[in-house]
């Protein structure tokens, strides 16, 4: 479903080029959940934004479900549209639109929109009383349900998160990583979640760490 | 002084800010400032020639000949006159009103200043303006004229005396004027009564284009406060106090104040400069009012203009000074936003609104000027204030009925930015409303004028004579090839009278608005027709009485400021004993035979003199046209500064749907075409709010303050054309934050998901 | 000044226009029915910018007219300006008129001003009297001197016009014509002259020209119109006491001593506030004689400015 093969990606700085990713490789399995862990600072959220396209290598290959990443800006929004889905720490969700557009958008925009399916993960998600409220009047729990269930709604066959309970307490933190395994177990996505948090990452199939560029 | 430091250090790197902030300033203060420039000296040159020019102040004696010996016999009969010979004459080149005076005999008080040995034998001329001339010498005089010993005049303008002003109330007789003499009176309104209407019209114009550009620097200074709202609480939690924090952020915008307003009075300066000129020839053509060409640095307007943008920075601070002043030092992680207002606030706007056009529909009911600019001023800011709820309306509408997610999500995410719009887009209403507004009365006005114009310049030529010999010579030159219809006229205690010479040509050249049944039959009977701006002024109709008799009839005049009488031929030699000297003949002689036979003659032909009025009427709303152009310009600046104001506070909105896919270039897109949306929505509703304009300017404020009135005249081209230049303005306004947006970095829009704000 | 021959009558009772300065200046002491006395003044001036006169408005010449009326309690005065070749303003010789606006001078005496006015016949009873040395009057020891000649001799009588009240009067009046170029010396501030008619018939002119030295100067006139010129100095004037006028101390009464003639006369004015409050202000009233020769007459006093002596 994923596939890195020795990607670099370094930025410039006043003491000249800081490498954060050197000679990263690494595969993920359809339906195969991975954890990516590592300090803070040691471009896990880098590696994600290249995986969904956001940003691109320096050097190095990735093909997503198969195919070689595109080069051009648009191949790689078409990439975000239909193939893959993120959920990032926090600003995930249109503050001008209701929960129940939000929910509904990324499906939407890559033509998908079931209205049945959307129901389920409505429901499953337990966000039927929030339908018509904004983002800005939600916790940081219901906005991050909104966010997976928008995510799940387009049927994406790659899921990235990045760091999705990190801004919440234990309890809610718990809860939503729950729900959004199953689902994901579900529609039979795959998943790859960027988290500093061992327990968490002990929830997933497999894990790898970062550190100083590399894997390990 | 480090803290007043730590706060300009930010303009150091936000420089664009900064350059908005002080232009924005110093645009308003700037054609407020030229506005008020111009004003001060037109008024100043009211005043000095209403001290100067005592010889208009001063009832006078006219008669169709007056020579020397008739002069002098009066004198001997104890009639306390003193002579002048006035009219036009070429000194040193320049045109100007020559003005014969006899000092011995003018009262007290009135004597010229200087040598009077020079003045009475040294045949000199004195001038405000230098001339090419042996004779001239400087003095304190308006614009425009020359005063001269009566001597020097006849030898110029020749021996007959022009009036003879009565210098004392005495008559050594009971009658007002002696057997053969007129008796002429003042004008009771001076030339500071007669334009204070027009002046009137600027200065609304000044507060118009003031009111706009403190719009701008409302968001500039909004924007500066939320970007530093960090280093505030910063501040604070290092131990400064509010107050002196507050009372830093105060220092620094009085500095830009003085800075901006310095450099608005400056750029004032140039535009009342630029302006003045058009200004003063209106004034001429119209009040005959002479106002110098040019521009003197007078304290009233560099000080108020420098007064007011301290004022206006202040009061578009507020709320950001208030809010620093409530800042808590430790502020909790999730902010709002500055612009965004609640619906309720919206909500609470458009009441304010709407009570502000009740209260304009309510000035209907009085009369005077005031109202008329207090029923604009209301309509204009009540439309303003419901703009925002109207658009925020109209955007709901257009999300229910677009089908796809982005259309949908566009419309949401338009109404989201509305309330960091709304000032720069009631800015653009305001500037909308008024071109249209502005530009319908105009094209009213030389609709109706030209018509008007066309219709009473009926005869073939005009011809004036210097002298009652001349006009005879030229009578008897032109013999029946022509039929020649003398035109006199006179003032009278501010009012114009005419003799009228019962003639089809001329009854058929004055239309009348309203009169008694067979009005002309009336007029040889002895009654008048009255114009349209004294029937208004006294509130009065045909069959009601005025001074020279009952009206018979009402007739349009525009272009007159003044009141005007008719009266027939007849009745008015009988009163007016005066020379004729001008005629209007119907002929087949061209003018040019005419002048070639009688080089002293002044003949105009029908074409001349449409274009002469023509012109005028057109320079005065040059002017307006100007102001409106530049206050359009300040409403694009506005969009701009809002639009960079919003750009930094939009990445959190626009993240997520990049994210989802939508690439950077659509986004883009989007956002230019959102503006140009709103820009044409607004275009779409200034239109009625101009129309309401137009309507007021002309039923009520030219009314009260020219005294006539005008059927308006829709102009369908115009608005296209209008609609075209604010998407224009509007595109532009928004092409550079559009540009940024395309170009950012990913890494930007990346920060947004994992950095704190 | 060069010394002239003699007058040359009727022509030298007109204007001289090569001269800058020139005046005709009567002053009538009046009686009304009722014995209360009045005073009139009637005079022309004439000024030249250049020694020429011509037609019109370039004319160089500016008349300049006083009209006063006095009684012991009010003092009014009149003014007027005219220009001259326009006829204005003018003195015609043959026959003999002088006129400012509707100002009149021949056989007859009439003007009027701001509450009142006043017009009178005047009968000549005497001749003609030359001033000075033949008419060739001295004003100081540098020798500034004018032409100037005196007709004392009139009788007036008609009406006078005071706050509303027409009142007819008698009384005498006399002329003086007096022209030239430059009649002051430079420290010439003032001068106080003196013109008396004694009950006795015979007349007094004397003036004091006030400078670094004052020049007195007298002329004695017989009953019958015989002029005798008295040496400069012989008249004696002491000022008596002042009165504040328009600020001013002004003496309003004054001790004459000719003793050529036995005269020793003080004199005391009609109305102490007797000031023309012109365009060139003095004083001028009419005055009553004490003394050895009593009578009637007229002073003026020019030059007092404020605070002066």
């Amino acid at each position: 479903m994923l596939s890195l093969t020795a990607v670099c990606k370094g930025y410039a700085s006043s003491e000249g080029r800081v490498a954060v990713l050197d000679g990263v490789s690494l595969s993920l399995a359809a339906g195969e959940t991975l954890a990516l862990t590592g300090e803070s600072g040691s471009g896990k959220s880098t590696l994600l934004h290249l995986c969904a396209g956001l940003d691109a290598p320096d050097a190095g290959r990735i093909a997503v479900a198969g195919r070689p990443m595109g080069r051009s800006d648009a191949e790689r929004a078409a990439l975000r549209r239909g193939t893959v889905g993120l959920v990032f720490q926090q600003f995930n969700l249109i503050p001008s639109l209701d929960v129940a557009a939000n929910l509904a958008f990324q499906a939407r925009l890559a033509e998908r929109h079931d209205p049945r399916w959307q129901a389920e993960l409505t429901a499953a998600l337990d966000l039927g009383p929030l339908l018509s409220r904004y983002p800005e009047e939600l916790s940081g729990g219901q906005q991050q349900r909104v966010a997976i269930g928008r995510t799940l709604a387009a049927r994406p066959a790659l899921v990235l998160a990045d760091e999705p309970t990190g801004n919440l307490d234990e309890t809610s933190g718990d809860k939503v990583m729950a729900l959004m395994l199953r689902l994901v177990a579900e529609t039979g996505a795959a998943l790859l979640m960027v988290t500093h948090s061992p327990r968490l990452a002990a929830q997933l199939d497999r894990r790898v760490h970062l550190r100083g560029g590399r894997l390990s | 002084m480090t803290g007043l430091a730590v706060l300009l250090s930010h303009w150091a790197r936000h420089k664009v800010q900064a350059a908005l902030l002080l232009m924005g300033l110093a645009l308003a203060t700037a054609l407020w400032t030229g506005v008020q420039a111009i004003n001060a000296e037109a008024r100043a040159s009211y005043d000095f020639a209403a001290a100067t020019m005592t010889q208009d102040r001063l009832p006078r004696l006219v008669a169709e000949r007056i020579t020397l010996a008739d002069y002098v016999a009066l004198r001997r009969a104890g009639w306390p006159v003193s002579p002048v010979i006035e009219g036009e004459a070429v000194i040193g080149g320049e045109t100007l009103r020559l003005i014969g005076i006899e000092p011995l005999t003018l009262p007290p008080g009135e004597r010229v200043e200087g040598n009077p040995a020079d003045f009475l034998t040294g045949g000199t001329i004195l001038s405000a303006a230098p001339l090419d001339d042996p004779r001239a010498r400087r003095a304190d005089l308006p614009p425009g004229i020359a005063v001269a010993d009566i001597g020097v005049a006849a030898q110029i303008l020749g021996p007959d005396i022009s009036y003879l002003l009565l210098t004392q109330d005495r008559s050594p007789q009971d009658r007002p004027a002696p057997a053969g003499y007129a008796l002429i009176r003042p004008a009771t309104t001076d030339l500071s009564q007669l334009t204070e209407s027009f002046h009137l019209n600027l200065a609304a114009f000044g507060y118009l284009a003031f009111g706009v550009g403190l719009f701008i620097v409302h968001s500039a200074i909004g924007l500066a406060f939320e970007q530093r709202r960090a280093l505030f609480r910063t501040l604070r939690a290092l131990g400064l106090s509010a107050r002196a924090l507050t009372g830093l952020l105060l220092a620094e915008l009085l500095a830009f104040a003085l800075v901006a307003g310095a450099a608005g009075v400056a750029l004032g300066w140039l535009i009342a400069g630029a302006l003045l000129p058009d200004v003063a020839s209106t004034l001429r053509g119209l009040y005959g009012a002479e106002v110098g060409a040019e521009l003197t640095l007078r304290p009233v307007w560099w000080l108020s203009g420098l007064g007011i943008a301290v004022l206006g920075m202040l009061g578009s601070a507020g709320q950001s000074l208030w809010r620093l002043w409530r800042l808590p030092p430790l502020a909790p992680a999730q902010p709002r936003a500055w612009a965004r207002e609640s619906a309720q606030a919206m909500r609470r706007q458009a009441l304010a609104g709407a009570l502000l056009l009740g209260l304009a529909a309510g000035l209907l009911a009085l009369p005077g000027l005031w109202a008329g600019f207090g029923m604009l001023a209301g309509l204009l800011m009540g439309c303003a204030l419901i703009l925002p709820m109207l658009l925020a309306s109209l955007t709901r509408i257009g999300q229910w009925l677009s089908r796809g997610a982005v259309a949908q999500w566009f419309w949401a995410d338009t109404r989201q930015q509305l309330p960091g719009l709304s000032l720069a887009l009631m800015a653009l209403l305001l500037a909308l409303a008024a071109n249209i507004g502005v530009g319908t009365m105009v094209g009213s006005f030389r609709a109706t004028f030209t018509a008007w114009i066309d219709q009473r310049l009926a005869a073939d030529l005009y011809v004036e004579a210097a002298d009652e010999a001349d006009s005879a010579r030229l009578l008897e030159w032109l013999g029946d090839r022509a039929v020649a219809l003398p035109m006199i006229r006179t003032t009278d205690g501010g009012t114009g009278v005419v003799g009228m010479v019962d003639h089809p040509l001329f009854r058929r050249a004055w239309p009348l608005l309203r009169s008694l049944p067979d009005p002309w039959a009336h007029l040889d009977a002895g009654d008048v027709f009255v114009n349209e701006q004294l029937a208004l002024r006294r509130h009065l109709s045909p069959g009601d009485r005025v001074e020279q008799g009952v009206i018979a009839g009402i007739y349009p005049d525009y272009g007159n400021p003044m009141p005007q009488v008719i009266l027939s031929y007849d009745r008015h030699r009988a009163l007016y004993p005066l020379p004729i000297l001008r005629h209007a003949l119907i002929t087949d002689i061209p003018a040019a035979a005419i002048r070639a036979a009688f080089p002293r003659m002044v003949v105009q032909d029908r074409a001349a003199i449409r274009e002469a009025s023509v012109a005028v009427f057109e320079r005065t709303f040059a002017v307006t046209a100007a102001l409106n152009v530049l206050t359009l310009g300040v409403a694009a600046l506005a969009i701009f500064a809002s639009l960079l104001t919003l750009s930094a506070l939009r990445l959190p909105q626009l993240a997520p749907v990049w994210a989802m896919g939508l690439r950077r270039s659509r986004l883009a897109w989007l956002e230019w075409l959102r503006t140009l949306a709103l820009a044409a929505l607004v275009w779409v509703l200034a239109l009625p709010v101009g129309l309401a304009l137009a309507w007021v300017l002309l039923a009520v404020v030219n009314v009260e303050a020219f005294g006539w009135r005008l059927p308006m005249r829709l102009f369908p081209g115009d608005w296209l054309r209008l609609g075209g230049l604010s998407l224009l303005a509007a595109g532009l306004a928004a092409a550079l934050p559009v540009y940024r947006l395309a170009r950012i970095a990913p890494a930007e829009l990346l920060k947004v998901f994992a950095r704190e704000r | 000044m060069p010394r002239p021959g003699p007058f040359d009558f009727p022509a030298d009772h007109g204007a001289h226009p090569a001269f800058r300065i020139e005046w005709w200046y009567v002053t009538a002491t009046l009686t009304a029915a009722d014995g209360t006395e009045y005073g009139a003044q009637w005079t022309l001036f004439r000024s030249a910018f250049a020694p020429h006169e011509a037609e019109g408005w370039a004319s160089p010449q500016v008349w300049l007219g006083h009209a006063a009326l006095t009684s012991s309690t009010r003092h009014l005065a009149a003014e007027k300006l005219a220009r001259g070749g326009i006829g204005q303003a003018g003195v015609a010789a043959v026959p003999f008129e002088a006129w400012i606006d509707d100002w009149r001078l021949a056989d007859r005496m009439a003007a009027r001003g701001e509450g009142f006015a006043y017009d009178l016949m005047l009968r000549a009873t005497g001749p003609v009297v030359a001033q000075g040395d033949g008419g060739y009057s001295v004003k100081s020891a540098a020798g500034q001197a004018s032409r100037y000649y005196s007709q004392p001799f009139y009788a007036a009588s008609g009406e006078i016009l005071l706050d509303g009240r027409r009142i007819p009067v008698t009384g005498t009046a006399w002329m003086d014509h007096e022209w030239s170029s430059q009649p002051l010396a430079a420290d010439q501030a003032g001068w106080d002259w003196f013109s008396l008619s004694f009950d006795d018939g015979a007349r007094l002119m004397g003036f004091r020209l006030r400078g670094a030295q004052d020049f007195v100067s007298a002329t004695w006139i017989t009953a019958d119109g015989r002029p005798e010129p008295q040496p400069p100095g012989a008249l004696r004037l002491t000022p008596g006491r002042t009165a504040t006028v328009a600020g001013r101390a002004v003496p309003v009464e004054w001790r004459l001593e000719l003793p050529a003639k036995g005269l020793d006369i003080t004199t005391r004015a009609l109305n102490d506030q007797a000031w023309n409050a012109l365009s060139v202000p003095y004083w001028e009233g009419p005055i009553r004689a004490e003394g050895s020769h009593p009578g009637r007459g007229y002073l003026e006093m020019t030059g007092y400015g404020e605070g002066a002596r």
